[in-house]
Parts: structure tokens; sequence; C-alpha cells
């Protein structure tokens, strides 16, 4: 039998993930075909929040790359537009010009974002939120300007202005209502996530209804109807989203809000289908990707001609994603009449929880600042189930693993796809997996917002008991099923002494990757840093070339600055280098030096010698700068000498290789103007002591340094400094900052470690080891003829070609 | 069409450093060169398809370049792109003769 011809319009969540659904089905029935009007293939909309806070890039939230469209020969035409649906012939026909026909038809056209009809709202600066075309505009704005407003204050404006903050935007949210979130949240919640937004940099103005868009061509700012004014330099429109509903309308299909359709996402006109955010069902619209994938279930069942009870309706539940800030609800949020409730608000944790009851039964839930119980509340209020029952066992709630481990097998752990825990059960004792990754790739649980990872490793901590364990340890890449801490074991076993060697001598599946040689190339130097010779073809390039590379080819200098202090000569020293090589920029860095940017990698040597300073290792992972206060010397605070300390410890520390790249600081009184604490060491002086705070970062996780010891002794405090250092060098994962290792280790134990007089003697024997080695890498290499030739020289043929 | 290949000498094999790129500059073209674990060298464009990362200065894996910009994997042998990642970069023909290393390159 031939094929039939199945065509999707729009290569979205929803419309995939319903061909998703019929491939798994039934591979052989249709012959498909996908239209999608954005250049590229189906990605993953809701993690676009995540791209604007940084916590992810747009590379990374692929969902179906090219390649899987040509594995199940589905035809994509990405970038282009269906026109018209021709609903008598059964054709498409888009903007190329193409026809297409069809046996079956599905519209998954999704939304457009709504845009108030304001006037100005064609203003250049004015954007939604929606795509990743949206995302990069909204990028690009940020890095030239500083206002942005966000009208809307529910969950997209909200993660939206998170974004813009972590952008380096001041950001104004105007909201109508007087409490945020108002469709998900009570107002006790709304405003107690007001506070925390405020906290957090954001400036809210409640009540306000905008009139009129300011500015020329560009947006300069908004005009509110009390005539009121601020100033925007970007506005982003988050007020709602419509159906994408133009070419039912125009084909003629029966449209209310949105495409109507029955329990199998049947439209009135046969074999058209609807799916997802553009389809009306029961009156409802849903604009969350849990209805729209169980929808696209019950409709794939429908194409393939398998019997189903259909879509029945879904009830919603929503996180926001905007990290410090846990928000969680479901169904039913506002009180009336007939219903009583359960609430706890506890003001001075800031927690807040209300169940809402009817009859006895549950029917909605709203978490505010303790939302681990969102899964459990979401799985009660499917069911109807009684209040009286899950109060019962609310008490119980001690830990997550004991949480999921007494859950029922068919609750569910991924809201998004529909995963129960049963079948997450299933499948990590039926196909052996061991990893969040591997779930995710076999069930779909935690593919799109994210939110239900640690749930999912619970599972699977408490399914595979002390194996998890073991697997937790993860393999440090692909090529290899072995753990670091194993890979370890068996160089110091073997006595393995180069990469290759531990390759083959451990059974790699490759030649190795970017993960791995640069990971075995520190490793075996710490294990024997005396008798290892460094390999720097397994080294990333900014540390095989002792400079850091730069988005055109070109690379910076950052001369060494003990303590951040400099003379005239040294400044004299860069003025003319950089005069002589042409630098693109001379820049002060966040470090406390200076650093000469865009050199050529040819001219790299030179500039070294004619600079004659050791290297800041700016590229290094090891140490890169220790930064200081002014002191005691000059201060009026000043309690210690800072400098002195700082220059002390970096002359110590200088060229010292770690795991991850190790930063310092010293600050002579509390107000801590060095940073310390956000230092992987910081010290602060108080009267007489020194303070030694460690695993502080702050990049892309921030994170606040705990306070490990208190010192009166210099020579007592550089020496936990020392074994503090050694212990991480020895102890963590590659690429693992300090801060993420005492959050793994846990910082008791690593005070009871170094609270070991005998430890810390041992501990300081072994990195008096490590730095005998140390050699300034630009003297070095400016002395090696070889390396010159090997790494910094390109080959030059004058053909003119 | 046809096309003719000139042959560009491009220096000794033995002075190739092993494992790791080298950038070949001709006219306007910046080729990298690879000289691989096994011995056998490799010519391709000096660009990464995504954004023109200078491959020459990537990890040499195998018969993989890891584009030092932002890690994409590319394989020196075709120069494609491998998964999840897609696209291709250029390859030139090397010949070694006698251990005189020469690329092809069309007029
Ligand atoms: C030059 C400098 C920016 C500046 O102009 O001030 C800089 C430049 C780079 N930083 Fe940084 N960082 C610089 C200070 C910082 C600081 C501030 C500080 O040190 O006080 C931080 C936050 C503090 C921290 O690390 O805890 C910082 C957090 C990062 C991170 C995030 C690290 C993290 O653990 O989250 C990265 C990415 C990474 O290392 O993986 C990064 C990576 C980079 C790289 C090396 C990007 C790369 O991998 O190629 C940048 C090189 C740019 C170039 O073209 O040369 N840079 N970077 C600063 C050099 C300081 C120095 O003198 O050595
Ligand atoms: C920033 C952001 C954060 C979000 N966060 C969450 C969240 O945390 N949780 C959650 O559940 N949901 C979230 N959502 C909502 C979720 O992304 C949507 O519900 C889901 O993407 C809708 O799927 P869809 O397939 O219906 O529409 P879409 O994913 O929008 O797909 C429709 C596609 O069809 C294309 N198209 C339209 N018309 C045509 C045409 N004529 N021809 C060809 N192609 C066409 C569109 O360009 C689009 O690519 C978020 C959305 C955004 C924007
Ligand atoms: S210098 Fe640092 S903060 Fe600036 S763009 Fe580069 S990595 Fe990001
Ligand atoms: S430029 Fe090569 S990976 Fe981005």
């Amino acid at each position: 039998m031939p094929k039939q011809k199945l065509v999707l319009i729009g290569n979205g969540m929803a419309g995939v993930r319903a061909l998703e659904e019929v491939l798994k089905l039934d591979r052989e029935i249709f012959q498909i075909t996908v239209y999608g009007n954005e250049p590229y293939p189906n990605y993953n909309r809701i993690q676009l929040s995540k791209v604007l806070q940084g916590d992810t890039s747009i590379d990374d939230i692929t969902l179906n790359n090219w390649n899987w469209y040509k594995e199940n020969n589905i035809t994509l035409h990405p970038g282009e537009n269906v026109m018209r649906i021709d609903r008598k012939k059964q054709i498409v026909h888009t903007e190329k010009g193409r026809m297409e026909r069809y046996d079956k038809l599905i519209i998954a056209t999704g939304s457009n974002p709504f845009m108030l009809p304001l006037p100005g709202a064609d203003k250049e600066g004015v954007i939604a939120f929606r795509n990743i075309e949206d995302c990069k505009k909204i990028m690009d704005y940020s890095k030239k300007y500083r206002k942005a407003a966000v009208i809307g204050g529910g969950l997209l404006g909200l993660e939206a202005a998170r974004g813009l903050l972590n952008l380096g935007m001041e950001v104004d949210v105007v909201h109508i209502h007087d409490y945020l979130m108002e469709r998900q949240l009570d107002s006790t919640a709304g405003k107690l996530l007001l506070k925390e937004l405020e906290q957090q940099g954001m400036n809210f103005l409640l009540k306000k209804n905008t009139a009129e868009i300011l500015g020329r061509k560009k947006v300069t700012g908004l005009r509110f109807t009390d005539d009121s004014r601020i100033k925007a330099d970007l506005i982003i429109m988050a007020v709602g989203i419509k159906p994408n509903v133009t070419l039912a309308n125009e084909a003629g299909i029966p449209v209310n809000r949105g495409i109507l359709v029955n329990d199998y996402m049947e439209t009135e006109v046969p074999n058209i289908y609807a799916v997802g955010e553009c389809a009306e069902h029961r009156g409802m619209v849903y604009g969350l990707v849990a209805p729209l994938y169980q929808q696209g279930k019950a409709m794939a069942k429908h194409l393939c001609g398998i019997e189903g009870e259909g879509y029945q309706g879904s009830i919603l539940s929503t996180q926001l994603k905007v990290s410090g800030v846990d928000v969680f609800s479901v169904g039913k949020i506002n009180e009336d009449a007939n219903t009583k409730v359960y609430k706890m608000h506890d003001d001075w944790n800031g927690v807040y929880k209300k169940i809402m009851i009817e009859n006895g039964k549950m029917t909605g839930a709203v978490l505010f600042g303790d939302t681990k119980d969102g899964s459990r509340l979401l799985n009660f209020i499917k069911k109807e189930a009684d209040i009286e029952e899950y109060l019962d066992t609310a008490g119980s709630e001690t830990t997550q693993v004991s949480l999921v481990a007494d859950m029922p097998n068919e609750e569910l752990i991924c809201g998004c796809n529909g995963v129960t825990k049963g079948a997450i059960v299933e499948a990590i004792q039926s196909q052996g997996l061991t990893t969040v990754d591997q779930v995710k790739g076999c069930t779909s649980a935690s593919r799109s917002c994210g939110g239900c990872k640690s749930l999912v490793s619970e599972l699977l901590a408490c399914t595979l008991g002390d194996k998890y364990n073991a697997s937790q340890k993860e393999a440090i890449c692909g090529c290899t099923t072995l753990s670091r801490d194993e890979v370890i074991h068996e160089i110091r076993e073997k006595g393995l002494t180069h990469i290759r060697e531990v390759m083959n001598v451990l059974g790699w599946e490759s030649d190795g990757c970017s993960k791995c040689k640069p990971a075995l190339n520190y490793y075996l130097g710490m294990v024997n840093p005396l008798g290892y010779e460094d390999e720097k073809e397994a080294r990333y390039v900014n540390e095989r070339l002792h400079a850091n590379i730069q988005n055109n080819g070109t690379y910076s200098v950052v001369p060494r600055m003990y303590g951040g202090v400099t003379n005239s000569n040294d400044l004299r020293k860069i003025a003319d280098a950089a005069d002589k090589y042409q630098v693109a920029m001379i820049k002060v860095t966040g470090g406390q030096r200076i650093d000469l940017l865009g050199v050529k990698k040819e001219d790299l040597p030179k500039i070294w010698a004619d600079l004659d300073m050791p290297s800041g290792s700016a590229y290094a992972k090891g140490l890169r700068t220790v930064k200081t206060c002014v002191g005691e010397s000059f201060c009026r605070f000043g309690t210690q000498d800072s400098i002195g300390m700082g220059i002390r410890l970096e002359k110590k520390f200088e060229g010292l290789n770690a795991p991850h790249k190790v930063k310092l600081a010293v600050s002579a009184c509390p107000r801590n103007c060095a940073e310390s604490g956000i230092k992987d060491v910081g010290v602060v002086g108080v009267e007489g002591a020194w303070e030694m705070y460690v695993g502080g970062n702050g990049g892309t996780h921030l994170r606040q340094g705990d306070l490990l010891f208190k010192f009166k002794d210099d020579v007592a405090l550089i020496e936990m400094i020392g074994a503090f250092l050694q212990y991480y060098r020895e102890t963590a994962n590659y690429l693992e900052r300090t801060s993420a290792w005492v959050d793994r280790i846990g910082l008791e134990h690593i005070r009871g470690v170094l609270s070991d007089r005998n430890t810390v003697k041992e501990l300081n024997a072994r990195i008096e080891e490590a730095l005998s080695i140390v050699q300034d890498p630009w003297k070095t290499a400016i002395e090696n003829p070889a390396l010159l030739r090997d790494l910094y020289e390109n080959v030059k043929v004058p053909a003119e070609i | 069409m046809e096309q003719t290949l000139r042959k560009v000498f491009i220096g000794e094999s033995a002075d190739l450093p092993e494992k790791l790129g080298k950038t070949v500059v001709i006219g306007q073209k910046e080729i990298a060169i690879f000289k691989l674990e096994n011995g056998s060298i490799k010519a391709i464009e000096n660009r990464c398809p995504h954004k023109g990362g200078v491959l020459a200065e990537g990890i040499l894996s195998g018969e993989y370049v890891f584009c030092p910009m932002h890690d994409r994997k590319i394989s020196v042998e075709n120069g494609r792109v491998q998964e999840p990642d897609d696209g291709c970069v250029k390859t030139y023909p090397v010949e070694v003769l006698e251990g005189h290393v020469f690329i092809l390159i069309a007029e």
C-alpha cells in the first residue's frame, strides 16, 4: 500500500512531538512533510528564558536536530511559510510557490505574542519574547543600551525581566494588576514574589496602564494613563499570546478563540487536525507544553487508527523559571464561597502554602518559597484526592528520596512530558539506565522545562541504590565509562605515565576528546608532579599558547602584577609594548591588572620578550590573581597588611596548576573591598586576626564563600591555604571550581580533614613539590626555538592564489 | 568541469608538530594542517563553519579536531562537522613525497 501523505504546518514543540508519537506507534503508514517558518529545527522554546538568563545557549536548546528529520525520512522545509490551505483539493500552498498535497494535515502553528495596539507600538525597540529571533534581538539591545521596560508581570514577563537583569540592563516591570502573576498566584504569593524579585533588582510599576510608547523612530520611553512616564531603550511586550489561527480562518475551518477540535484533535473539516496552542478543546486554549503533549498523544493514536478515549482536557500547573525564586501553582488558586483552604504561612522563612478544598477534595494549590511538594500536590489534585489523605502523608515529607520512594507508580514525575514514576523506574530497570541524561533520552522526563531533574535523580538513587552512588561518580566523558576516581586510582596503581597509555590500558572507546584529554593531562601531572611531562597537544589552546584566544583569532596578554600593585617602570614597558605591537585595546581587568588585547599569535613571543614580566596566567586552570585592598598602610579602617599578604600569597602560589582556575583575595577589613567573599580563597583581616573563607565564586553561579578558619598568625594562614588548595587539587573533578567542590564534598568534611595537623603538613609537602617545578611559561617559550616554531609560527607560502 | 589543481609546497613533514595543527597562509587563504598521531597529514580550511574559529589551534583526537571557540567536533579527513551539530569545512588533498609536504589547491 502506498504511504499516506501527512503534512505538518508548524515545526514547533507540539507539532513535532505529535510526530514523535506517530513514529512511536507506526513508522510505515505515513510519508511526512513539515513546514516551519523558523529557520531552525525544532527547539525547546521554554528554554529561551534560560538562554536569556545566560544558563544555556541557543546552540544547546535544539530538541530534534537536522539529522533526526533525515533519520525518520521526514522532509523538512525550514524557513518556509504556509500561505493557504485548499481544503477541497487537500493541498497547502507555501510562500515559495510550492504546492503540497496531503491525505492528513496537522495545523500546529502555535501562537503569536499579543502586541498591545498602543500608539507607537511599531517603533524600533519594541520586541516580543517568543522565538530565537526575539531572543537574539534582545541580547543585541542589551549590548548597546541600559534601560529596559517589560510590559506584563506574568510568567513570561518576569522570566524576560530576570534575563535582562542578567544581561546587565536596568529593568522596570509594568503590570496592570496590584500583584504579580495573578493568573497563577493568589495575592499573598504574588506579593511575596514581588518582594523577592525586588531584592533581585527588578523595579515594579503596579496598577499601571500604558497609554503610549514614546520616541521618534526608536523607543525612548513609556507614558501611562496617569500621565507619568519612564525612560526605556527597549520594551518587551509580554502581555499574553493569541492563538495563530489565520490559516484556519481563511480556509474556512471553524475557529473560536482557537481552532475548534474534538477529543481526537480533529477540526470540523475532514482530514485536518489541529494541535498545540492554536487549538481550542472544550473551550480551553492551553499555553503550556504538558497539555499540548497529551493532545499530541491522543491525536497520534487517532491518526494511526488506534482506539483510545481521546484527549480529556488537563489540569495546569506552573512554575517560574527564575533562579532563587520558588513558586508553584496548580489547578484552582482563588477561594470562593464553596471553598475551604488549608493555609500555612511562615513569614520568617518566607514559605507559603495554600491548598484549595471543595467538599473535602483538593482542587488547587499555591506554593511559595518551598516547592518540593509541587509534583505530589499536582498528583493529589489530579485525582481529586481527599485532603485528609494528603495531610496524613504530608508529615512524612522528610527527604526527597523518601518522598519519591513512597510515591505510587502512577504519579507524575515530569509534568511537561507526562512521564510517571512507574515509566521511569521501568526504563531504569529494563534498559539499565544510570544517569539523568539517559533517562531523559529514553523517557523524555526532564526534557522540556527541566524542573523535575532532581526528582529523576532521586528516582535513580532509590531504584539503583548503591549502584547509583557509584554511577554518580560520573564517567569523565563519553570515551570511557570510568569515573575520575577510578581513572586516578588506575594511574596510581598501574603507574601510568602518559595520556595515550591511559587510554590504551583503560580501554578508551576512541582517541579521546576535548574533555578527557585535558583532564587526563591534569590528573597525570597531579599524581606525579616531578615525573610527568605536560602534553601540550592535550591542552586547550589558551593553556598551550599561554594567552587567551579571542573571537577573531588574536590573543590577549596579561602580565603579572602581584597583588594589583604596579610601578612606573612596568607601566612604561606595558605602554611601549602596546604601541610597538599596535594592540587593539589596553584594558584594566576585573582581576586588578592590565590586559593587552588583540595581539597576533606570531607576535606573542616578541611582546613577552619586550615586556620582560612574568605571565599573569589569565588563561590558566590554576592560580590566576590575588586581589588586594589598600589595607592598613593607607586605609582608615585597615586592620592588617592586606597588600603584603596578597603579594606573598601570589608569589608563593603563582604557576600552580589546578582542576579549574583559582582566584584569591585579601581584604583588610570586613568591608571587603577586594571582594574576598566571592573568591576560591578569600582572606579578611579583622582586629588581630585573619579570617579564611573558601568556595566563593563570582561567576556564572554566584556563591558566597564559607568561613573555614580564623588565624592570628600569618604563617598558619598561608599553611592552611596551601593545604586547602592541595586538597582541592587532589580530590576535585577536572573543571570543578572550588565552589562546586565545596558543595559536593561538604564544608564540614573539609574542615574535618584540615583540622588534623599532620594532614595539613602532608598536604603542604605535596603542594611544595608541585610548586617546585613551576617555571614562567613566557620565558620558557622565548628561550625554546622548537617550541616557538611548533606553536607560534605560521607557515607562509608567498603564492598568489 | 575540469579543475586544475596546483601543488603547493608547504614544508618538511619532520618540521610539523605532532598531534597538533599548523596554520598555513597562502595568499588570502588560511589552511590548517594536522599531523595525526598515526603520522598521516591532513589539510582543511582554517575556519570553523560555526563562527569562524581557527581550527589549527583545536585539540586533535584521532581524526577529529575540536574547534577552540565552541568545541564543535570536526573530521579532518572529510571536513564534516559531527553530531549533534552540522556543517562542513573544505578539505584539501595532501601529498607527501620524500618528506616534502604538498597540498593541492584548485587554481
Ligand atoms: C579579562 C577578564 C575580563 C576583564 O576585561 O576584566 C576576563 C576575561 C575572560 N574570562 Fe573571566 N575575565 C576576567 C575576570 C573574571 C572575574 C572577576 C574576578 O576575577 O574578580 C570573574 C568572576 C569571578 C570568578 O571567577 O569567580 C570571571 C568569570 C569567568 C568565568 C565564569 C567562571 C565560573 O566559575 O563560573 C569564565 C568561564 C570559565 O572559566 O569557564 C570566564 C572566562 C573568561 C575568558 C577567558 C573567556 C574564555 O574562556 O575565552 C575571557 C577571556 C577574554 C579575552 O578575550 O581575553 N570568566 N572572570 C578578567 C581577567 C581577570 C584577570 O586579570 O585575570
Ligand atoms: C520564553 C518562553 C518560556 C516558556 N516557558 C514555559 C514553561 O516553563 N513551561 C511550559 O509548559 N511552557 C512554556 N512556554 C510555552 C511553550 O513554549 C509553548 O506552549 C509551546 O512552545 C507551544 O507549542 P506549539 O507547537 O503549539 O507552538 P510553537 O512552539 O510556537 O510552534 C509553532 C511553530 O509554527 C510556526 N508557524 C506558524 N505559522 C506558520 C505557517 N503559516 N507556516 C509555517 N510555520 C508556521 C511558528 O513559527 C512556530 O515555529 C514558554 C514559552 C516561551 C516563549
Ligand atoms: S570577558 Fe568574561 S564576562 Fe566578558 S564576555 Fe568574555 S567571558 Fe563573558
Ligand atoms: S566557531 Fe567553531 S565551534 Fe563555534
